[in-house]
């Protein structure tokens, strides 16, 4: 029966690759839980019956941001370069882009640690709950950015990364762009829409 | 003595799993370690009948607590635990195992791979789901042992807030709910992904999109649903577990916070879970109905464009679950429509499958009578559906036995019934065994004869003003005869369970050895052995068109050359 199935055979038959289809999934699903977070914080400017208030505590988190964002661009040509099979380049660049990361990610501890000694913690008010949470979950994303690309770095430095490993690199550098793509979402809505409440 | 031994040693070599009381821990142990989509369908089908044994007697104590006025079989604090652990656990795991279990089970067979596309991550699934809910469970001990107060859940199955917070819900019951959702959440979605991945990445040359079987469309927007929509679920009690454990404000109405904004959320989830659940149906619908009609599906494109209608239109409809809240006009105006707009791609599915039965071979197998009774039932539940989207009407009857009766039409009479045919049409290729008709016609009939008596009165009651979740009521009311028709209805639909459950363990021993392809049917997963091997298909078929065995059979009018 089979022989006779395969026997009426086409010529050409591509399917996509699993992990491009399967971090698509992913990150669709990471999104519609980032959305219900941005509209609980949109829906709750200007709501908090007690302070302190988002004008009197928020500052834009400038540095913050650059950090975060220019890692894209650094993971690009860590790519590109693991693509040239330039292996050195490679590692180079990808610990700019751990580096960059790790830097987003202090650089929020010490903004969280003032905001706590200014009074706002995520019991405080309405305005506390939803900023922790809406800026935790991103950052408890790029804490999990940082392990899967400290995880590539240590695995390169052993030589177990190579440039056929291509497509397992993208999909991390996929990751971290949605991570970044989502700063930009939480930097727009807490720090630009909320500021003035 | 050395005799002795060496038959014990070959027995061991030739036995199959669970065969002999002695290799009892060997079978556990091949269903723990196993990473086969076969036998994962099976532990979540598994998992699903069980749960569905336990919150039906759940259901029977409701019911017989409800059978006559003034009650006392339960206390109210018992039935409030009761409706929502009943609630909770049907849908969470009972209807999503089941449908991951067929998904799991049939998918890869459908489109003729050997497995999933992530076989690992599908055991993890799995064990995510079932400790999921034994940790929901485990609340009637671990509850009032850990504070000496609370038990089971006992906030209705979407944990109405502000009820949900710390200083109306003492004790961890309502964490327990919180948790263990969230933990067959992360299940559900890391399943969906899985069977994504799979469909999209391993089906089979020739297998092109317009050929795939309506089921597994079916179950890929179900599943892209799942990816979409657990999320806000997984939000809604990540906020509701800060609020109880760190004070966050989200729902607390006293510092701002809007008990509104959690039905908002739960509902995003609550209105497309309805379409999770229902799609996998009609896929099953879509698969059996044909090949008892000997005709193909009537109008595949409209019925894949219909159920990815639905899926997008699923997004748009869940406040028409609130509208006895205080949404303003053009929120009632906007979610009545986009739930009577949802009708019409419904709508035309029904129509599909009976021009698909119009002028067809009938053969009355009961896979086919239960489609038919789905047919009947889906259409009521519809129709009550489109009555309560006209807000108007559901101001009168929202949280009544009326909407009680419509969505236990839509969960039981529509979605259990292709659940009943699933088992009936697929248990042969799972088993190697037939199903037993007799007893698979006394399992049908008392069924559909006690579901209707105990979901057909409820209408009848929630018109009379009966309201939903009360745990008794006074006579005099016109309350009382409905009741207990209800009452006498679920004991019937015991029975017609305990026949099938019967049914499931005679078969398997004693059943008429059914052969690969006993309905003579049309799809790829009826090409290999029944049961298949570990590895399903020895060579990887090539499909040309819709219906591969149809070609295989009839070389001479093959479906190809009219696609």
């Amino acid at each position: 029966m089979n022989a006779e199935l395969t026997a009426t055979a086409e010529t050409e038959w591509k399917l996509p690759s699993p992990r491009v289809v399967g971090m698509i999934c992913v990150i669709m699903t990471e999104s519609a839980l980032f959305a219900i977070f941005v509209v609980a914080y949109l829906f709750y400017i200007g709501k908090s019956v007690s302070g302190p208030y988002p004008h009197e505590v928020l500052e834009l988190p400038i540095l913050g941001t650059v950090l975060l964002l220019s890692s894209s661009g650094t993971i690009v040509v860590a790519e590109q370069m693991l693509e040239k099979g330039r292996q050195a380049g490679f590692n180079l660049w990808w610990f700019i882009t751990f580096a960059l990361g790790f830097g987003f990610l202090i650089y929020t501890g010490v903004e969280w640690n003032k905001l706590i000694h200014l009074g706002l913690t995520i019991n405080s008010n309405l305005f506390g709950s939803t900023y922790y949470s809406l800026v935790g979950l991103h950052a408890s994303h790029v804490v999990v950015g940082l392990i899967l690309i400290s995880l590539i770095l240590v695995m390169n430095l052993t030589g177990r990364i190579r440039h056929f490993h291509h497509e397992h690199i993208m999909m991390i550098s996929w990751y971290w762009h949605f991570v970044d793509a989502v700063w930009i979402v939480v930097f727009t809505v807490v720090y630009v829409i909320s500021a003035k409440s | 003595m050395p005799n002795g031994t060496t038959t014990i040693d070959s027995k061991e070599l030739v036995a199959g799993p669970g065969e002999e009381k002695g290799t009892l821990t060997g079978w556990i142990q091949d269903l723990v370690y196993t990473v086969d989509h076969k036998k994962l369908g099976f532990l979540y089908i598994g998992t699903g009948l069980f749960f569905l044994v336990l919150a039906g007697v759940m259901a029977l104590l409701i019911r017989a607590q409800l059978a006559f006025p003034d009650g006392r079989v339960v206390t109210a604090e018992v039935f409030d635990s009761l409706f929502t652990m009943h609630g909770t656990v049907m849908i969470f795991w009972v209807a999503m195992p089941i449908v991951f279990g067929m998904a799991n089970y049939l998918v890869p067979l459908m489109i003729g791979a050997r497995d999933m596309a992530f076989p690992r991550l599908n055991a993890f699934s799995f064990w995510l789901t079932f400790f999921g809910g034994c940790l929901l469970f485990f609340s009637y001990v671990g509850a009032p042992g850990l504070y000496g107060a609370g038990g089971a859940p006992d906030a209705a199955w979407f944990a109405i807030a502000p009820l949900t917070s710390r200083a109306f819900s003492q004790g961890p019951s309502v964490d327990y709910w919180s948790l263990s959702l969230l933990v067959t959440g992360i299940g559900s979605v890391t399943g969906a992904i899985n069977i994504m991945v799979t469909i999209f990445c391993y089906r089979c040359k020739g297998l092109t999109l317009d050929r795939l079987p309506l089921f597994v469309w079916m179950t890929m927007v179900t599943m892209f649903l799942v990816i979409l929509f657990l999320p806000p679920l997984s939000a809604a009690q990540i906020m509701l577990t800060l609020q109880r454990y760190l004070g966050a404000k989200f729902f607390d109405t006293q510092a701002g916070g809007s008990a509104i904004l959690w039905q908002h959320f739960f509902w995003i989830f609550g209105h497309p879970e309805v379409y999770i659940l229902v799609l996998p149906a009609f896929g099953v619908i879509s698969e059996v109905v044909p090949v008892f009609s000997r005709k193909p599906i009537f109008g595949y494109p409209m019925m894949v464009a219909a159920s990815v209608l639905i899926g997008f239109i699923s997004a748009g409809v869940w406040a028409h679950h609130m509208f006895t809240v205080g949404l303003n006009s053009f929120g009632q105006t906007f979610f009545a429509i986009s739930t009577l707009a949802i009708a019409v791609p419904t709508g035309i599915k029904i129509f599909n499958w009976l021009a698909t039965m119009y002028g067809g071979k009938i053969r009355l197998e009961v896979p086919m009578l239960f489609c038919i009774g789905f047919l009947f039932q889906f259409l009521i539940a519809g129709l009550t559906g489109v009555m309560l989207g006209v807000a108007p009407f559901d101001w009168q009857l929202n949280d009544s036995y009326f909407v009680i009766a419509h969505f236990h039409y839509v969960i039981v009479g529509g979605i259990l019934f292709a659940v009943f045919a699933f088992f009936y049409f697929w248990y042969p290729k799972a088993f190697g065994r037939m199903l037993d008709k007799r007893l698979g016609l006394l399992h049908f009939w008392f069924f559909t004869i006690g579901f209707h008596l105990t979901f057909d009165p409820q209408h009848f009651a929630g018109i009379l003003g009966m309201p939903r979740r009360i745990y008794t009521y006074h006579p005099g009311r016109g309350w009382e005869i409905w009741n207990l028709l209800s009452t006498i209805g679920a004991f019937v639909q015991g029975i017609g369970i305990a026949f099938f459950v019967i049914n499931l363990f005679w078969s398997a021993r004693k059943g008429k050895i059914a052969g690969d392809d006993p309905w003579d049917a049309w799809t790829l997963e009826w090409v290999t052995t029944s049961p298949p091997p570990d590895y399903n298909y020895d060579k990887i078929p090539t499909v040309t068109s819709r219906r591969p065995l149809w070609d295989l059979k009839h070389p001479e009018d093959p479906d190809w050359k009219f696609e």
